[in-house]
């Protein structure tokens, strides 16, 4: 009809999606402005915010490192230990879990549910929130700590595990099931190898973020470092909370050099 | 026979196997640290199940401090996640090694590594004694921490481009921000919005959490719950949370899609 006289326009969007985009930035200007305008903060706090840092810092400065020996170094310990264990509670938890929620090896719909739905939970609530509960439960201590970090991660060691096994490759799985293997077999012989990769890679990464999650839980009372941070903080003893946070920073670090030498050693 | 019969098709990997004995050895040290007793096992065993059974029925009766509190997370949620990406995005590019000299990665590098190797907890403990207490701290807090885990990301991103269209556009004469306007951006605005989204869902969960130190929002609720023994009102406010995270999940996915087609 109007090939040669008007030109074809071609457009990246079509009139639909323009709208939705215009519509999200819209309704996230709204949220933001609404946000602004309701929040209550007191803008003179603000401010003074740098000159409360500076006088905080230099409060903090030396670092009060004679206490190193007879206050933080168990602590810091303890703290690896929760990570550690923690790490492995959640592992336990999460293999069956996340073998329920892979749908191509679970072939019940009601199973993958129940999964997701625990995985779910598990990773809407906080460490801190699960580490509260648990000191409810266990009383305070490391105990109560370590089960919390569990409980934490297997949310998302199970989501993990169960993606990575849902994308195997079918072929080793059908030619041992031809050749008559039992299930423990198909499962060792056939999913692990595939899955072992992202396994470790889950594994490591989980617990580099525990060390760092296992260092406050205990302002709640969960064990570690975190209730000698607290007891100094509460005796506002800075130079002592100095200290810590640099250990705190120091063992952070140390722990993820670790874990990215691991990773390219084995992945 | 030929070896070749009596070679077992799974041959021993000794490496690996002294690696899961080593674990286990530390497995073993470690719960040793730990004081599981049989008695206290019970005693806890005990302690979950009255717990567990005064938070059944959760006790909704006082909504209207939940709903406070939940709109104060959102709200820090909201406005960490507008100025956190917003200071990511200058802070990332300085970071992205394949764009930016020397001088200008160390820094950005510097203040990533610190934002990302504390805890958002211990920030907010630290700007809860600058600001005091409230929702001011807690946006501080949660600015602090996008910067630390998006910044990185899109310095990664960035890292990855093709840099054939920058050396187009540099050849061609581009100013620098033209060529991050057309060389740069359109291969990461994906990615971008995918950490973006991605963020708000941190954000959203964190802020339930950093109330617990006094920076403002649900958690603050939460532990003062707790530690009044209300437990009823403790279930209240974690199913809350929960369904809270949920649409927050919920929305961030629709907004992906969005973005992704």
């Amino acid at each position: 009809m109007t090939d040669s006289a008007t030109p074809r326009k071609w457009e990246r969007f079509t009139p639909a999606q323009r709208l939705a985009r215009f519509g999200v930035f819209l309704s996230m200007a709204v949220l933001l402005a609404v946000s602004m305008r309701t929040v209550s903060v007191i803008p003179e706090f603000l401010w003074d915010a740098p000159t409360q840092m500076a006088d905080l810092f230099r409060r903090m400065w030396p670092p009060d490192t004679a206490s190193y020996a007879e206050n933080v170094h168990d602590a810091l310990v303890e703290t690896m230990n929760i990570a550690g264990m923690g790490t492995m509670l959640a592992l336990v938890m999460a293999l069956p879990v996340g073998v329920m929620g892979a749908s191509n090896i679970v072939r019940v719909p009601a199973l993958n549910w129940l999964s997701k739905l625990i995985l779910v939970s598990s990773r809407s609530v906080n460490t801190l929130v699960w580490a509260i509960l648990f000191v409810a439960v266990f009383g305070p201590g490391a105990l109560a700590g370590t089960v919390a970090i569990g409980f934490r991660s297997v949310g998302f060691c199970g989501k993990l595990l169960s993606e990575a096994l849902e994308e195997c490759d079918k072929g080793p799985i059908e030619a041992l099931r031809a050749a008559g293997a039992p299930w423990p077999s198909i499962f060792l012989k056939g999913y692990w190898p595939q899955i072992a990769p992202a396994f470790w890679g889950i594994t490591l990464f989980r617990w580099d973020i525990n060390v760092r999650e296992s260092a406050v839980i205990g302002l709640v009372g969960a064990g570690g470092i975190g209730v000698a941070l607290d007891t100094a903080l509460n005796l506002f003893r800075w130079q002592q909370v100095a200290l810590i946070l640099l250990c705190i920073f120091a063992v952070v670090i140390a722990a993820e050099v670790l874990v990215t030498k691991i990773r390219q050693r084995i992945i | 026979m030929s070896a070749h019969a009596a070679k077992r098709p799974f041959r021993p990997n000794w490496g690996a196997r002294a690696g899961w004995v080593l674990l286990g050895i530390y497995c073993l040290y470690a719960v040793g640290t730990l004081e599981i007793t049989w008695p206290r096992f019970l005693i806890g065993l005990d302690n979950g199940a009255r717990f567990l059974s005064e938070m059944v029925p959760p006790n909704f009766q006082r909504w209207k401090l939940l709903l406070e509190g939940l709109f104060e997370t959102m709200q820090i949620a909201v406005i960490a996640s507008a100025f956190g990406v917003a200071l990511s995005l200058p802070i990332g590019l300085a970071a992205a090694r394949n764009l930016m000299p020397a001088w200008a990665t160390w820094p950005a590098r510097a203040v990533i590594a610190v934002c990302r190797s504390f805890h958002p907890v211990i920030f907010a403990i630290l700007f809860v004694k600058a600001v005091g207490f409230g929702p001011l701290a807690g946006i501080l807090t949660l600015i602090f921490a996008s910067i630390g885990f998006i910044g990185k990301l899109f310095a990664e991103a960035i890292e990855e481009i093709s840099l054939k269209p920058v050396e187009a556009c540099r050849a061609a004469g581009a100013p620098f921000m033209s060529l991050l306007l057309y060389a740069v951006l359109p291969q990461v605005l994906n990615r971008f919005i995918g950490f973006a989204t991605y963020q708000f869902d941190a954000n959203m969960r964190n802020s339930t959490m950093v109330g617990i130190v006094g920076a403002g929002g649900i958690g603050g609720t939460l532990f003062s719950a707790f530690q009044r023994f209300d437990y009823d009102i403790l279930a209240a406010i974690l199913l809350s949370i929960i369904a809270l995270i949920m649409c927050s999940e919920y929305v961030a996915t629709r907004v992906k899609a969005v973005f992704n087609d």
